[in-house]
């Protein structure tokens, strides 16, 4: 009897990953307060690798959870490794959200690429998955329910 | 851990000098009110009585009230019932932004019919005042709908002022009570509406149970066809149970009043004083002067609703939020969006109301506890007062 699974509710409760890191090599932003869900991750990169990630998140309970799931699952992997973590990888590392939720998780997914894009930029380099990536495009609509009193 | 139920205006437990009242009607008085012999005409008896009770809270006649399946399905007769009833009049509804969707989407689908309805807007007190409705008035106007007390943000329509003006016109006019019962004085001869909706789950009623006043001398068309029931008006047999039911609720709401009123109001200011005093950027929506006793709407910034409504749940609190995450709704409060809060506030925007058992001890544990929440989801966002939306 909850809307959110253990996992969700732990990632919602107890968030990692919270803050800003001071010397960010790279800082993506994705969403936007009209919207209800605005996330912000920055990463530190050392060889290659992501040695750090902090997340900021305005936005529900399971957009705080996929934040904290999402900078977890960065940190420690390669810029390559990261930029293939999809939205559906993040939510079966959540044991699944609800369908209306979904949304929540493309967020951070964007957000990384938002990060490492702004990375890739500022040091230079290209990579295949970024090719023709724009970091300001929309998600798609979502189908909206409505709730009833 | 404790728990505190602040969400009175979505539903309210049944109190138990009520439910007491409607268990003899479950197993021995159990006779279908239609029955002509002894045990039938107990039940007629007992729904005649609720009939009395309920008309007596509003100032009406007990010929004026039929029960009906609760709020919804009164809104729903009306809608349908006056559009049938006229058509050959006319086919224009006013109504507002800022109605219950029992209301908005049975004008919906008349304009899917043919039909043309005007919304109203509200202004900043998150009223229509009785210029905003004289100038929606068109030669082809049947009904006016426009609700007492708004669900969201508690406020209270001159309902007075907005019926005289449709009386002038000659026009039905209905409003939805079912926010205002019990909260708000209610004498429908004073107010001059034709038709208003009820409900008795928001006055320590069983749900699944309402009634619609019609006014005498007032014809609309029947919604649900079948027996004769409730005057050949609606048919169906009697939800005799819940109607017993209503019928206590309303007569301890009619008893109780003033007590109510003063204890809900009390707590709710006590509430949103502290909330003001002790959290910054944080601002109550509507005006405090005509609003529920027991509602506070109230928006922190920077940070999300459904997140707060976790945390407290968490906290053994309920509460509900305008936000757009809130369940299974992802559109923000049309109610908040009409008064014009913006939307990126609308979603931080949370709905707490009071009632007859909360106690000035659950008040000061759900701000105390919204202190740590606010602060806690503050540090994690990623907008604030330095920053900005």
């Amino acid at each position: 009897m909850a809307l959110y699974n253990d996992i969700v509710m732990e990632h919602f409760m107890n968030p990692k990953n919270v803050g800003e890191l001071e010397n960010p090599d790279g800082s993506g932003t994705y969403g936007s307060p009209v919207c209800g869900d605005m996330m912000q991750i920055q990463i530190k990169v050392e060889d290659e690798t992501i040695v750090d990630a902090k997340f900021k998140t305005f936005g529900c309970g399971s957009a705080i959870a996929s934040s904290s799931m999402a900078t977890s699952m960065i940190i420690g992997k390669t810029i390559e490794e990261a930029l293939d973590i999809t939205n559906k990888q993040i939510i079966d590392a959540l044991g699944g959200l609800p369908p209306v939720k979904v949304h929540c998780s493309v967020l951070a997914d964007r957000a990384i690429k938002n990060a490492i894009y702004d990375y890739a930029q500022k040091a230079g380099k290209t990579y295949a998955a970024l090719e023709g990536y724009d970091p300001n495009e929309d998600e798609d609509e979502h189908d909206h329910g409505d709730i009833e009193e | 851990m404790r728990n505190v139920y602040l969400d009175y205006s979505a539903t309210t437990p049944v109190k138990d000098e009520v439910l007491q009242e409607m268990i003899p009607y479950f197993t021995e008085k159990f006779g279908n009110p239609s029955s002509l012999y002894d045990k039938g005409l107990e039940s007629r008896d007992a729904v005649s009585h609720a009939r009395e009770q309920v008309a007596a809270l509003i100032g009406a006649q007990p010929k004026e009230i039929f029960f009906t399946a609760g709020g919804t399905e009164a809104d729903n007769w009306v809608v349908f019932g006056a559009a049938d009833k006229l058509k050959a009049k006319g086919n224009h509804i006013i109504t507002t932004k800022v109605e219950h969707h029992a209301m908005l989407h049975s004008c919906q689908f008349l304009e899917k019919q043919g039909f043309e309805v005007t919304y109203l807007d509200i202004n900043e007190e998150g009223r229509v005042t009785p210029e905003m409705l004289e100038a929606a008035i068109r030669d082809n106007t049947i009904l006016i709908s426009i609700m007492m007390v708004n669900n969201e943000i508690g406020t209270v329509m001159a309902i007075q002022e907005l019926a005289a003006v449709a009386r002038a016109h000659g026009i039905l006019f209905h409003t939805d009570a079912v926010q205002a019962l019990g909260n708000v004085p209610i004498n429908v001869k004073e107010l001059g509406v034709d038709l208003m909706s009820m409900s008795a789950h928001k006055i320590y009623g069983p749900k699944g149970t309402g009634a619609l006043y019609i006014r005498r001398g007032v014809h609309i068309s029947n919604y649900l066809h079948g027996g004769a029931q409730e005057a050949k008006k609606r048919a169906g047999t009697e939800n005799l149970t819940g109607i017993v039911g209503f019928g206590k609720a309303a007569e301890i709401a009619k008893r109780d009043f003033d007590k109510h009123v003063e204890h809900c109001r009390t707590l709710r200011n006590h509430l949103v004083e502290r909330v003001l005093a002790e959290i910054p950027n944080t601002f109550v929506n509507g005006t405090m002067e005509h609003r529920h006793p027991g509602n506070a709407s109230i928006t922190f910034e920077y940070i999300e609703g459904e997140a707060i409504l976790l945390f407290l749940n968490h906290a053994g609190i309920s509460v509900s939020t305008g936000s757009a995450c809130s369940s299974n709704s992802l559109e923000p409060s049309h109610v908040l969006t009409a008064l014009g809060v913006p939307v990126e506030k609308i979603h931080g925007t949370v709905r707490f109301t009071i009632g007859d058992f909360t106690t000035m001890e659950d008040v000061d544990y759900v701000v105390d506890t919204l202190k740590n929440v606010v602060s806690r989801l503050r540090e994690i966002s990623s907008v604030n007062t330095q920053k900005g939306w």
